[in-house]
């Protein structure tokens, strides 16, 4: 029978939710990294059983941690337990945690500042690791997102990190700048129709695309609007707060701005708005139904400033046509006096029919619905602070 | 020389041990020297104390021996005598900062 394991990093350690295809009882395993921040986990698409795990702390910086077991045991990659920690030739093996940006004149541009929140020129620091997106085909590649904003890549399961440089490089990188949470890139989309084509996003830069497998890139920004910024049309400079996609129509892209939620049908060319009814387009999550490609889902925030639901009703806004025209979803969550926010990372769906859709808050509840948002449960109701919900629809 | 280093719980997880570790230093005993072996021996908690490429201390971390912060210690400064005949231990410490 199949069934579904959520992965969940919070910011005390990482959670297992199993279930099988019903999704009405669930096996909780966890805390994995008990005490560190867990930004992300996820799933390779080519091997279910292959989990890669961003696990930082402010004080130790950045680990990456990964499961060939579907998540029973975890290692750092290149220092499995109990074998040898260094190579035959004597060079230690643990690199998995060493992100370098390349400032190599050959492969990027020594690009050394980005701009602070105040506009002033500030040194490129590595923090942590936002976001893990593994290969669609392979599962020893896996692509980061990090803080201060980069893209890096990994080929050997995860043992040793690249940057993709030409990213930063491409002509804009000393114009970002940081959002309230840091300048995280925290978007990773492959196109399952081009191996040669990702998108990712960044706050507070924008959106931008590769079409020759991340060696050059651009801004996909043109229709954007941020009042933010001092030229509210610029290239680059938005805070994307996170861009979803559905598999059979890589050209359309959906994109929860920090105001306004949007839509591309050319592969990020141009976008339009699509708040429609929404009570407040502020928010972080969005995502697409597993087998309605125009069926798309938000959960509205107040504003930038007051990071809860409107009227202290948690509310699932889902569109069936494209965007535009929102319907609340309130069947199971609670609909006074809540005041959790629900974070860039913190929603997914299973492929399972009916399409279940997940997310996580910052009050320690993953909640599930398993007939595509028409009512919802608490699979658990009091983790640390939810930072990101991934699913898993296992065979 | 046999060197006595405690670590932090987080470091001690990853690193797969339990209580204090023991080092064999060679050469003159320093903050660097230790490290470079702990590295050695436990090349998972690489770039968890100091940065890989600047070797820099990492901000939250401390360094404390006999009593005293050495945290701001010159690198290749000698540790105390206690330290490097093993009858101290040299600690690595998670600064308080909540949390």
């Amino acid at each position: 029978m199949s069934g579904v394991r959520v992965l969940v990093g919070t910011r005390k350690g990482a959670f297992v939710l199993a279930s099988d295809g019903k999704r009405d009882r669930w096996d909780i395993s966890g805390p994995h990294f008990a005490g560190w921040e867990i930004y992300h986990l996820k799933g390779s698409p080519a091997d279910p059983n292959r989990l890669y795990t961003s696990q930082s702390s402010g004080w130790f910086g950045q680990i990456i941690q990964r499961s060939d077991d579907g998540g029973k045991t975890w290692h750092q990659p290149g220092t499995p337990p109990g074998e040898p920690t260094t190579t035959p030739e004597g060079m230690p093996k643990a690199e998995s945690n060493k992100f370098v940006y390349d400032t190599s004149p050959e492969t990027g541009k020594p690009l050394t500042t980005h701009q602070w929140y105040d506009g002033t020129p500030h040194p490129w620091e590595f923090k942590r690791v936002w976001h893990l997106e593994p290969s669609l085909t392979d599962p020893n590649t896996v692509y980061a997102g990090v803080e201060d904003a980069a893209l890096f890549r990994s080929i050997d399961g995860g043992q040793t990190w690249q940057e993709l440089a030409g990213l930063r490089g491409h002509g804009s990188g000393s114009s970002w700048a940081p959002g309230a949470g840091g300048m995280c890139l925290h978007t990773i989309i492959l196109d399952p129709s081009n191996p040669n084509r990702i998108f990712i996003a960044i706050s507070s830069a924008g959106a931008f695309r590769t079409d020759d497998g991340g060696k050059t890139w651009q801004p996909i920004n043109r229709g954007l609007h941020s009042l933010y910024i001092p030229n509210p049309t610029a290239e680059v400079g938005h805070c994307v707060h996170r861009i979803a996609m559905h598999r059979s129509h890589p050209d359309v892209l959906f994109m929860q701005k920090h105001w306004d939620v949007m839509r591309s049908d050319d592969a990020g060319e141009s976008w339009h708005e699509i708040s429609g009814n929404l009570p407040t387009d502020f928010g972080f999550a969005i995502d697409v139904h597993a087998h309605e490609p125009e069926t798309i889902y938000v959960v509205p925030i107040k504003s930038d400033s007051e990071h809860f639901p409107p009227d202290g009703k948690l509310r699932v806004y889902r569109s069936r046509t494209g965007g535009n025209e929102w319907e609340p979803l309130t069947n199971g969550l609670p609909q006074n006096d809540c005041y959790v926010n629900v974070l860039r990372d913190a929603m997914a769906v299973d492929s399972l029919d009916k399409c279940g859709v997940y997310f996580g808050t910052t009050g320690g509840q993953v909640y599930a619905s398993a007939d595509a948002g028409d009512s919802w449960a608490p699979i658990v109701r009091d983790l640390p602070a939810v930072v990101s919900v991934e699913v898993q629809t296992l065979p | 020389m046999m060197i006595r280093v405690t670590l932090p719980a987080h470091l001690r997880k990853l690193a797969h041990v339990d209580g204090e570790v023991k080092l064999d230093v060679e050469g003159p005993v320093t903050q660097r020297s230790v490290i470079d072996a702990l590295e050695a021996r436990y090349p998972m908690l690489q770039g968890t104390i100091r940065d890989h490429v600047t070797q820099k201390r990492r901000a939250f971390v401390r360094f404390f021996a006999c009593g005293e912060d050495l945290s701001h210690e010159p690198p290749y400064s000698p540790l105390p005598d206690a330290v490097a005949t093993g009858a101290e231990p040299f600690m690595i410490v998670g600064a308080i900062a909540g949390g």
